[in-house]
């Protein structure tokens, strides 16, 4: 099906939910609501004639002073079967941003949803394992938000004086053998 | 003896059943396998709890490698951005540029040429035939065959030259450019190139004698790592960790981009969904890629290998040197980047990996506001848990192997 038709099948199903509709070189995307976020993916998923099977890819945007609300979490939807692509965006605002997980309806979005909350800090309600994942679990901020440093935060990473502190104290190791 | 008639005699051989009952007391034990481990394929650690041999949980733990590579892009030009691809599956870095430059000329609305499209089409093939063929040397080493290796680096070690001959470099090619390639082929590369290509049918025979029908190549891999066509794509899996559980899904095929829908291929395609099926769809896709080259040579049209769009695509030197427009042009594109219309594009291309998309978001300056890579080996190592519970530790390795996974394109 066109990507035009199932976003407008969409709208249809969800009036109040689906908030805009965008065309860019051929591709869709369709802006939603988050609150309803796992009906529309369960309804995605399950209809017979869309059925999206594959969850491409999740991951975060960060549209610090752009948009109303800060965060964006997008959505790359695929159907084997069918071989229609759609994608979905879901606005989070700033303060204290989360949105349902998706694990329960796609097993692979688990780790999508961990990176986006380490490198976000979006918090994903339901994810059965929600831990940092590319970064150490004591790491301080979130990398990929517009206002991150590119070059490093102010201060060097503290677990780094305890590696030093180690190796320190293993090269003064001596054999008594 | 055939695949199926082997499955169907030996089942008791590789059934993998539940832990006998105890007949003493034991304990679970946690061991940490990595990240300086061999058969882990870079720095990839898992956290195995055992119940004697078998694995009750694993747990693994990714980003030893990270380097940001979407932050570092999001701060540079499109152009600039190039060289980060390459570093990420670092064992295939042409197919990641020509991923690259696919999406970016998406998002630039401009396509290149005929030449260059075949001519990418080209590189992509040998740098599937230089991955798979290190994935099959790395993979039936970590089981156990050392001969299968050798013979597969000596192979690869001919790619490189190639690649070599084609742009300077081995590794790090960054030789597609947004607009097509950096430069033509040469009659040389095509004639060695063409030697490679009618000789590799005979080499692929040679590592298949090796490796096929062995007796203990089969024992630890048909029935191992089994998962279903469903579950599979519910898992995000794609490329030939996919197709060996029988989903025909090849983005080629599915959404052609550079010169794939002129070529004549097939795409292997698995059934039991196991190690060894897995292993047959590689080594069909090894053959396949060789048959693509081999066509791509034969139709390779001429003509110019860089698109006309003098304010988006990186002028040839020689014409920077003699011409003061496109000097302006160069540094411009260089120093701000491209204007471009504000949007987002999604753009999938088939690596030998799986699906590597790279979604950019552009607000109309030269530079991504958001670049995002959608990395195949990120995905395949999240099934790793699935994959090994209730295996072996010895098929550990085995489901490490099979899923292909390469750190540096997982950890970005």
């Amino acid at each position: 099906m066109e990507a035009l038709l199932i976003a407008e099948k969409l709208r249809e199903r969800f009036p109040e939910e689906v908030l805009d509709i965008k065309e860019f070189r051929g591709q869709i995307s369709v802006t939603v609501n988050k609150d309803k976020i796992l009906n529309i993916f369960r309804y995605l998923h399950d209809d017979p004639d869309l059925f999206f099977d594959y969850l491409v890819d999740v991951c975060g945007a960060d549209y610090l002073g752009k948009k109303e609300k800060r965060f964006e979490v997008v959505y790359h939807l695929y159907s084997i079967k069918h071989r229609h692509a759609l994608r979905v965006k879901a606005e989070v605002a700033a303060d204290k941003p989360s949105i349902d997980s998706v694990v329960g309806i796609w097993a692979g979005a688990n780790w999508h949803e961990r990176e986006a909350y380490d490198m976000y800090g979006i918090v994903f309600n339901g994810h059965p394992d929600l831990r940092r994942i590319l970064l150490p679990e004591d790491w301080e901020g979130y990398p990929l938000r517009k206002d991150y440093p590119v070059k490093g935060p102010e201060k060097e990473w503290p677990g780094f004086l305890d590696v030093l502190d180690k190796a320190k104290k293993y090269r003064e190791f001596e054999w008594h053998g | 003896m055939s695949a199926e008639e082997y499955k169907a005699g030996d089942q008791n051989l590789t059934e993998r059943t539940e832990p006998e009952e105890n007949t003493f007391e034991t304990t679970e034990l946690t061991i940490s396998m990595g990240p300086q481990h061999p058969a882990t394929h870079g720095v990839l650690r898992l956290v195995l709890d055992l119940d004697g041999e078998n694995v009750v949980k694993c747990t693994p733990y990714v980003g030893y490698l990270h380097r940001g590579v979407e932050k570092l892009g999001e701060n540079r030009t499109y152009f600039a951005a190039l060289p980060l691809t390459d570093r990420l599956d670092y064992i295939s870095s042409m197919n990641n540029n020509v991923g690259y430059v696919n999406a970016v000329e998406k998002l630039f609305g401009i396509e290149a040429p005929e030449r260059a499209k075949f001519i990418r089409t080209i590189v992509a093939e040998m740098g599937r035939i230089s991955s798979h063929i290190i994935w099959l040397g790395t993979h039936v080493l970590d089981i156990g065959a050392t001969t299968p290796f050798l013979h597969a680096m000596a192979q690869r070690e001919r790619i490189l030259d190639l690649f070599e001959m084609l742009c300077g470099a081995r590794l790090t090619v960054s030789y597609p450019r947004v607009g097509g390639v950096r430069n033509d082929i040469s009659q040389e590369f095509l004639d060695a190139l063409y030697e490679f290509v009618l000789e590799f049918p005979s080499n692929m025979d040679n590592y298949e004698t090796l490796v096929t029908e062995n007796r203990i190549w089969k024992d630890r891999t048909v029935g191992i790592g089994v998962i279903s066509a469903e579950e599979a794509v519910n898992w995000g899996l794609t490329g030939g960790t996919l197709r060996g559980s029988g989903v025909d899904y090849d983005i080629r095929k599915y959404a052609p981009y550079d010169a794939y829908d002129k070529i004549e291929f097939d795409v292997p395609v698995g059934k039991a969904g196991d190690c060894y099926d897995r292993y047959m769809v590689r080594v069909g896709e090894l053959r396949q890629a060789n048959r693509i080259i081999k066509q791509c040579i034969e139709k390779l049209p001429a003509g110019p290998v860089m698109a006309e769009a003098p304010k988006l695509t990186l002028p040839p030197k020689d014409m920077i040197l003699k011409d003061m427009e496109h000097l302006i042009h160069q540094f411009i594109l260089i120093t701000k980047g491209p204007s471009i219309a504000e949007g987002e594009v999604y753009v999938a291309t088939e690596v030998p990996k799986g699906e590597l998309g790279f979604y950019f978001v552009s607000d109309g300056t030269g530079k991504p506001y958001r670049m995002r890579v959608r990395a195949p080996s990120f995905v395949h190592a999240s099934v790793l848990p699935r994959l090994c519970k209730g295996a072996l530790i010895a098929d550990v390795i085995a489901n490490i192997g099979t899923i292909d996974i390469v750190l540096g394109e997982c950890d970005r």
